[in-house]
């Protein structure tokens, strides 16, 4: 028998405010514990929410950013469970009525374009965090809570189960997360936490339409989990239906360490979440022009900026696809070219050189000692034929220590390019005359050693004449 | 004639000629807590030090020329579900045993804008359940009027206190009478604003759809200065109003020539008790002797407003309720895991009638009977709100019994909890449909226990409920009575 | 008989309370006795009504995104039942 993996994922962001949903307590990463707490955040007998008008605005742009319907009428629900690191012991979210729904994102696949479908986008509020005092939440006897990000906006992005395996998965959390950069809601530091996945998934044999049992597992935050975890789960599920047993739907945890899942399996399992509006907070209501501003006031998104630089600057579907994969990328990549420099070198120069020497020394494209606009200077240089491009690895390489510009760097290391004929004939007649076997080679008919008189040159020029000349001038002196 | 059976207006004005002292003044009527407070039991705390501090100052203030507010120097009370920093806030339950809150309520703050004197916190219905204040963990309040009388509830203290003079003025809570019936039960006078007129932040909520802090008096003079000061828009209150608030004492004026006073004849039904409806048909020819309009309406869906307000409220008070549970304040009780933990606690801690409640709200919400019962009593709780609406087309206010008896005995109806809630059926309808309502004195029973007249009002009205009030109070005298404490037995 | 002894404790459990085995015959009754009443809503024509949860027509409340001092942590923690090192401590989260 031949399953196929259904796949849906619930992904909460952080909105990157400054103060939390509901009171002005700072949502900023890294306080001491429950030093950044109030009473209304804390859940003491007598407060009450007031909505952060900004919550709702990052709120609205996901939505449309996601390609989703905005409801006019929204409101908030409370969601009773008792957990310690939820004070009131319900979270204010929203349930019936949420602020989006009915959208989707395109992820690109080996087999293609696919649409992964967004059921809805809800706002809620974070719990606190908490500290075991043993290894695990299981081999603990008490916990430390701390209620610092007890409050911090959060909003769900709950997709339709579209996705068949853990690589689609991967590529649908990347691009969601990608979007939310764009439109600048979240800082999507997945170590920060910012960021986080609960992975649904369930079998069926290959072909059929119903849905299987699924195992949830919740908190997933790094995307090479998202991939392990899921195809662990996928296997380990795929063993037992095939032994002939039963699937038991139930929230599993993922061990990293161990590589395996876990059932989290309480005395609690099915949770009455016995939803209600939130008396304490009145309905948002946002009118069609409302939500036509916040359209047109989107930036440019990822699929949209990708199709650009195809079509403007030529650039494959690949690379373009690399270069907006992130926000911070494409915006280093506009600033390079700004002022002139070639797109599809900019692109190369980006993925190959940039890349390697940022993840050589773990650091992010806005922590880059080699500023775009240095970068580009240095390529407008390439294209004037100002240094060659193996020149200009040296001139990069320079910058990655020192502030100076590219041109500053090129005249203070005398790595202008030789063009000038007279100069490098003079050098090819040396060469020439100092090298007889390889001419004699060339000459007798192996073409190929051309390249050792080449290497020749070169080396006397310091590296500097400009390959392509040197190869046209020895060649016309050899064979005439 | 002592200084404490005076209303604020009259002492207000005694201090400002500086026929008295703050000092003075507290000190007498410490001394009346000192004499009564062993038979009414009307407080939970009492911060007596603090008083005379807060009188001190006022004198000095006094003494230096400068000018003073109404309730500047005038002794008061709080509802313990009220928070005040500092000072601690139980709402008569175990759970709260020693919380401090380390925050004041809206309303706390604007009270001490005005340098009032806060004699302390005062007795209730546990988290403000119930009609009697029987259900405080601490002791049962006594009726000043029969001290084994009930003095209603849940603000049973507040409005037992203002009675017998072991407080000028008072604040307490309303969610489906709270402040009307003890007001009534008590011969002192009681106001539920609208719902949003006051700022809810800080009032430990019950039923957060339902609840308003508003003011227990002597008289509607004093009710109207105290509303003037506890009412407004809260930028920490999301259901608060922003509708401006008029100067309330602006209504102060005796006069309801051509008003429309709408008698409901679902509240006048047959079987009623006779004192309640002998005195308050008698104020209604009273009001109509003094130049109203009496209209004959109907509120069809009066039947239903108890069995819409006590799922609406438990649903409300069960999700408001579960914070109670050991963690990170209020009283803990061990257990061998957290779960255990949290239900010994709250096992141990709550009472009776906050258990019950408790369950039957969560049993409203639960899967499966959310339909039919929360979401029905919702669409039904707005059936009762059209039916005001439609009365006050034709209306300027309403006027029926604050409540179906008069106080009842201490221990009559605490075994038997839907009869107590049936007690609520003359006040819980305003609550569901958010309007102002008053209680003044009318009149008394047979065994000369108070009987209260309600006023009730158009949404954010409340200038036309004290114009009626007031025009009323000015012609008979019962406001001004106050009882004879240790004396007549039912 | 609409609730059962064994429905009352699941609405207990539900609520986090334990009912002493002596009491559970009274609670059930008068949840009984409670929904008995309540059932008068059942007669109630509420096809096209709306349920009401505010009763003021107020919407769009909001604050601004500006940060405002936080509670000092001793003052945070000062009802606190247990605590440990600017932390509230509680028991065993998961039991076996």
């Amino acid at each position: 028998m031949s399953y196929e993996a259904v796949i849906g994922l619930e992904i909460h962001s952080e909105l990157k405010t400054k103060t939390k949903i509901f009171c002005g307590c700072a949502t900023a990463f890294g306080a001491e514990q429950n030093t950044h707490v109030c009473p209304v955040c804390l859940g003491l007998p007598g407060v009450l929410p007031v909505i952060n008008k900004r919550v709702v605005e990052f709120a609205i742009k996901a939505g449309l950013a996601l390609n989703c319907t905005i409801n006019k009428f929204s409101k908030f629900d409370r969601k009773n469970y008792y957990y310690p690191d939820l004070p009131k012991n319900f979270q204010t979210s929203q349930y019936d009525l949420p602020i989006a729904e009915h959208g989707y994102v395109d992820i690109d696949t080996e087999k293609g374009r696919k649409r992964i479908r967004i059921t809805r986008i809800h706002m809620e509020e974070d719990a606190g965090k908490l500290v075991h005092s043993g290894n695990t939440i299981k081999d603990s006897d008490s916990s430390n809570v701390d209620y610092n990000r007890t409050g911090v906006p959060l909003i769900e992005i709950v997709s339709e189960p579209d996705m068949a395996t853990p690589q689609e998965a991967r590529a649908y959390m990347e691009k969601v997360k990608s979007i939310l950069e764009y439109i600048d809601v979240s800082n999507c530091r997945m170590e920060e936490g910012n960021l986080r996945a609960d992975l649904n998934v369930s079998l069926r044999p290959e072909g059929t339409e119903t849905l299987g049992t699924k195992a949830e597992m919740k908190n997933i935050n790094s995307f090479k989990a998202v991939e392990d975890a899921l195809s662990y789960e996928i296997e380990r599920q795929e063993e037992i239906l095939e032994d002939g047993g039963h699937i038991v739907q139930e929230t599993r945890t993922w061990d990293p360490d161990k590589g395996i899942t876990l059932s989290m399996r309480t005395k609690e399992e099915a949770h009455d979440y016995r939803y209600m509006p939130e008396p304490d907070l009145v309905p948002i209501v946002t009118t069609d022009e409302e939500i036509d501003a916040y359209r047109k006031n989107l930036p440019e998104l990822p699929d949209a900026r990708q199709k650009r630089l195809e079509d403007t600057y030529g650039l494959s579907s690949y690379d373009a696809g690399i270069i907006t994969a992130s926000r911070q990328m494409a915006e280093y990549f506009d600033a390079v070219i700004a002022d002139g420099a070639d797109a599809k070198l900019a692109a190369n120069w980006m993925m190959g050189d940039l890349a390697k020497n940022l993840n050589a020394e773990g650091k992010t494209i806005e922590e880059s000692p080699v500023d775009a606009k240095r970068l580009g200077q240095m390529i407008v240089l390439i294209s004037k034929g100002t240094i060659s491009s193996k020149i200009a690895k040296k001139v990069f390489t320079e910058m990655w220590t020192s502030p100076d510009a590219p041109e500053k760097i090129v005249k203070d290391k005398g790595l202008v390019q030789i063009t000038d004929t007279k100069a490098i004939e003079a050098i090819v007649d040396a060469v020439i005359a100092a090298n007889p076997k390889p001419v004699e080679d060339y000459k007798a008919g192996n073409k190929k050693a051309i390249g050792a008189l080449v290497g020749q040159v070169m080396k006397q020029s310091k590296g500097k004449a400009n390959p392509g000349m040197v190869n046209k001038l020895l060649a016309a002196k050899l064979d005439a | 004639m002592r200084l404490y059976e005076q209303p604020a207006h009259v002492l207000h004005d005694m201090l400002v000629n500086k026929e008295i002292t703050s000092v003075e003044l507290t000190k007498d009527v410490l001394a009346r807590i000192d004499e009564v407070e062993g038979d009414v039991k009307a407080y939970l705390t009492i911060t007596r030090d603090e008083a005379l501090k807060q009188a001190a100052a006022v004198d000095e203030k006094i003494g230096r020329g400068e000018s003073i507010s109404f309730l500047e120097g005038i002794p008061g009370a709080i509802k313990d579900n009220i928070c005040t920093k500092g000072v601690k806030t139980t709402c008569a339950s175990k759970i709260l045993e020693h919380f401090v809150p380390p925050y004041d309520a809206t309303v706390t703050e604007k009270i001490q804008a005005e340098h009032p004197v806060i004699l302390g916190k005062t007795n209730m219905d546990e988290f403000a359940m119930g009609g009697s204040t029987e259900n405080s963990a601490y002791h049962p309040t006594c009726n000043p009027w029969n001290t084994q009388c009930v003095p209603g509830g849940s603000s049973g203290g507040s409005a037992a206190a203002v009675a017998a003079g072991t407080a000028i003025w008072a604040l307490g809570s309303d969610t489906g009478g709270s402040i009307r019936q003890p007001a009534s039960f008590c011969g002192v006078v009681g106001m539920k604003p609208t719902y949003g007129r006051v700022s809810r932040y800080g009032l430990v909520a019950y039923a957060s759809s339902l609840d308003q802090i508003g003011p227990i008096a002597r008289d509607v003079t004093d009710c109207a200065h105290l509303l003037n000061i506890i009412a407004g828009h809260d930028e920490h209150d999301s259901t608060s109003s922003a509708v401006a608030v008029p100067d309330f004492t602006k209504s102060l004026v005796a006069d309801v020539k051509g008003l429309k006073v709408g008698i409901p004849k679902e509240f006048f039904v047959k079987g009623m008790d006779a004192d309640v409806e002998k005195t308050v048909r008698a104020a209604v020819k009273q009001l109509e002797a003094l130049g109203a309009e009496i209209v004959d309406i109907s509120l069809p869906h009066t039947e239903y407003a108890i069995s819409s307000y006590y799922l609406i409220a438990p649903a409300e008070a069960a999700t408001n309720l579960e914070r109670y549970d050991g963690v990170s304040y209020g009283e803990r009780v061990d257990g061998s895991g957290i779960v255990e933990m949290m239900t010994n606690t709250r096992s141990a801690k709550f009472g009776e009638e906050v258990k019950r409640r408790i369950m039957i709200g969560n049993y409203a919400l639960s899967a499966g009977y959310y339909d039919a019962y929360y979401l029905k009593a919702l669409k039904v709780r707005r059936l009762v709100k059209e039916d005001y609406d439609k009365a006050f087309e034709k209306v300027d206010v309403i006027v029926a019994p604050t409540a179906p008896t008069p106080a009842f005995k201490i221990g009559e109806m605490i075994s038997d909890p839907l009869k107590m809630y049936l007690q609520d059926v003359c006040t819980v309808p305003l609550n569901l449909a958010g309007l102002p309502g008053i209680s003044v004195p009318c009149g008394y029973s047979s065994s000369h226990m108070p009987i209260g007249l309600q006023i009730i009002g158009k949404a954010l009205d409340e200038a036309t409920v004290l114009r009626a009030a007031y025009t009323y109070e000015q012609s008979q005298t019962f406001s001004k009575e106050m009882p004879e404490l240790g004396g007549k037995k039912a | 008989m609409k609730v059962t002894e064994k429905d009352m404790e699941n609405v207990a459990v539900l609520s986090r309370l334990s009912i002493p085995e002596g009491e559970k015959g009274k609670y059930t009754q008068q949840l009984n006795e409670f929904l008995d009443y309540v059932d008068n809503l059942s007669g109630v024509p509420t096809e096209n009504i709306q349920p009401m949860a505010h009763v003021l027509p107020i919407k769009n409340v909001f604050r601004e995104d500006v940060v405002k001092p936080s509670l000092d942590r001793e003052l945070a923690l000062s009802n606190a039942p247990l605590k440990e090192d600017g932390y509230f401590k509680v028991p065993k989260i998961i039991e076996d």
